[in-house]
């Protein structure tokens, strides 16, 4: 550790897939993440750890091929923003439906449909929810800050082989684009053909070994009863996230009478929007989320004896309120605040909602 | 000497002129009667057999009545979203460079939805062979037209034959990847007769030899039969295929550098 430096957010999702000892990125352009693939090509990590990158023909190709190397017992990844993620949606539910771990970075921008490219968090549905077709989830990650950003690359390669299911960085154009100071990974070796034997070698299709199981990486069965079974598989495994892997953050909740509940850029904006608050005399504190899947649904009912309110703001019409509410169960007052199709809400206005909302104002 | 003896000594080692080769499971396969899926099959098997590369091949399956191919070669495999091969088959050789890596695709799969992926795989000249099944059709399904149907062919959406007006002409995909500087070898096969099956598993060993010199993408088109998408025995089928498909279709190879 140590290696500190100022650095985007995007580049930094570069920097920290190569020296997590990741062994492939498949992408295509799209604003605002194209300097992810951009400081891979600079990078050249092909000569310094073999790790493979490569630009694809269009997002469908490059989630197949992020499938591909999956199916290889590889740590591969792909990125892109909301246009490009709904084209991926495809490739993704095959890679929950195969069970093959791979990283999945969205920096949304807002939509619907071409958009802006400006950043939004309107893809939050699409990202916790499945998106694709399917019973499906996503360990989705939303980092707040350009460290995050780093840390959080390692921590989704780590989760994804450990549920053999995809992970997903939802970030957006803010941290995306934005410099901050970062504190880099140490470079880990990419993992040998023998590591991969030992850790994949059940499903990782790297040829039949005369004496061993053939490997077959798929996501058909044809037969409704034994596909119920593998959704039973699945849904099990879902539960056992939202029970081992809940990660959140709290802050001046300790006294709080209201709740912010925010992730990524809202919640860097909540954090100053409580300090204005407070010098005001309300005093309001923020849960953060940092897992979308699995959601801190506990931690949040844990709040409930306490807080008269909860403002759950984001940079949509109203989206991840609605896990919020579930959370709640109409114990207190749940109410949304959002700008979208790019804008960015300021602290103020946040302030405002809340006033507005539970104090008459 | 009894009949029993005689057998016995018949079936031995020194007089043995076939035998099923490991490399195809014992698992019944799901094709119907005449179609060729399984005759192609059984060529690229045995020449896996011959050149001894069973546990360095990766097979990459598609959607399509082939689907399920991993059922039959004794292989590992992964299994492709509807024309995506390609891309999962461009990862697996960029990641795996030492292995044999192939595609099996109809032509729904390959010349309609994932013509985009099949002509940049050839484009990128990625060391992969691919196995371009075209029966004309989609079979899987139920028989609906395909970008290779024929002009005034009857299909479950060409109801009253292919009007190439209104929905296009059929496509010629060899000729395509050929042009393009991305492939080594595009060869057209069939294999209707044990003539064509020779002539077949010839083409694919050249194919995966390139892989092995590492000289980039080789394409195998195998004009073959849907004798229930066609609505015809697989006598007629065969006969069908030889006037009709060889003429727009001609077998040979298209490219060998
Ligand atoms: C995204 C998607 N679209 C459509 C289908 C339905 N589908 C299954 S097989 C097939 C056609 C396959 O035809 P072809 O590639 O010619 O293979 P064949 O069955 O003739 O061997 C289609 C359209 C699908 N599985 N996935």
């Amino acid at each position: 550790m140590g290696d500190i430096r100022l650095m985007k957010g995007n580049e930094v999702i570069a920097e920290a897939a190569i020296r997590c000892g990741c062994d492939g990125y498949f992408g295509y352009p799209i604003t605002p993440q194209s300097e992810i693939m951009e400081t891979l090509m600079i990078r050249r990590p092909e000569q310094e750890t073999g790790m493979v990158v490569v630009q694809a023909e269009s997002e469908v190709a490059a989630i197949n091929m992020v499938y591909g190397g999956a199916s290889c017992g590889k740590k591969v990844m792909t990125s892109s923003s909301s246009p490009g993620i709904s084209l991926k949606a495809e490739g993704i539910t095959y890679l929950a439906g195969a069970e093959l771990p791979a990283l999945l970075v969205n920096i949304v921008r807002g939509g619907p449909g071409l958009g802006t490219i400006q950043p939004a968090q309107s893809d939050y549905f699409q990202a916790v929810k499945g998106g694709g077709h399917g019973d499906y989830k996503l360990i989705v990650l939303a980092p707040a800050s350009v460290q995050e950003m780093n840390d959080f690359v390692d921590l989704s390669f780590e989760l994804s082989f450990k549920y053999l299911n995809p992970a997903m960085i939802l970030s957006d154009g803010v941290i995306g684009q934005m410099m901050e100071k970062v504190e880099l990974s140490d470079f880990k070796p990419r993992w040998t053909a023998e590591e991969i034997e030992k850790i994949s070698g059940s499903w990782a299709t790297t040829g039949k070994k005369k004496g061993i199981k053939r490997r077959i990486s798929t996501s058909l069965d044809l037969d409704s009863a034994k596909q119920e079974v593998f959704n039973h598989k699945l849904q099990a495994k879902y539960r056992a996230m939202e029970e081992n892997e809940v990660r959140f953050e709290k802050i001046d909740c300790d006294d709080a009478d209201y709740l912010f509940v925010a992730y990524g850029s809202s919640a860097r904006i909540c954090q100053k929007a409580i300090e204005i608050a407070r010098a005001k005399g309300i005093k309001v504190g923020l849960l953060r989320p940092i897992t979308l899947f699995p959601y801190p649904t506990k931690q949040i009912q844990e709040m409930l004896g306490q807080v008269k309110g909860i403002l759950s703001v984001e940079m949509s019409a109203g989206q991840m309120v609605e896990d919020v509410r579930l959370a709640v169960e109409g114990k207190v007052p749940v109410e949304h605040f959002g700008r979208y199709g790019g804008i960015i809400p300021t602290p103020d206005e946040v302030v405002e909602a809340l006033e507005q909302n539970f104090l008459g104002e | 000497m009894t009949a029993t003896t005689e057998l016995k000594n018949i079936i031995s080692e020194e007089n043995k002129v076939y035998g099923k080769t490991s490399v195809l499971l014992d698992n019944e396969m799901h094709y119907c009667p005449g179609c060729t899926h399984g005759v192609i099959h059984k060529a690229i098997a045995e020449v896996i057999e011959d050149m001894d590369i069973q546990e360095e091949t990766i097979g990459v399956s598609p959607v399509g009545c082939s689907v399920l191919a991993y059922n039959y070669l004794d292989i590992d495999w992964q299994q492709a979203a509807h024309g995506r091969a390609p891309a999962l088959a461009t990862a697996t050789t960029r990641l795996m460079p030492e292995k044999y890596v192939f595609t099996y695709q109809g032509d729904g799969d390959l010349a309609s939805i994932g013509c985009a992926e099949i002509m940049h795989a050839c484009n990128r000249g990625e060391n992969i062979v691919v196995f371009f099944v075209n029966n004309g059709i989609y079979g899987m399904t139920g028989g609906q037209m395909a970008p290779t149907t024929l002009e005034g062919q009857v299909t479950a959406t060409s109801p009253y034959g292919r009007d190439c007006q209104t929905t296009g002409f059929p496509m010629k995909i060899s000729e395509m990847v050929s042009l393009l500087p991305g492939t080594r070898y595009v060869t057209r096969e069939s294999a209707e007769t044990a003539g064509a099956v020779r002539k077949l598993k010839k083409a694919v060993k050249k194919a995966f030899a390139n892989t092995r010199e590492n000289k980039g993408l080789s394409f195998i088109e195998i004009v073959g039969t849907c004798s229930s998408g066609w609505k015809q025995t697989p006598v007629q089928s065969n006969e069908w295929m030889k006037e009709h498909m060889f003429p727009y279709y001609p077998l040979g190879t298209l490219k060998d550098e």
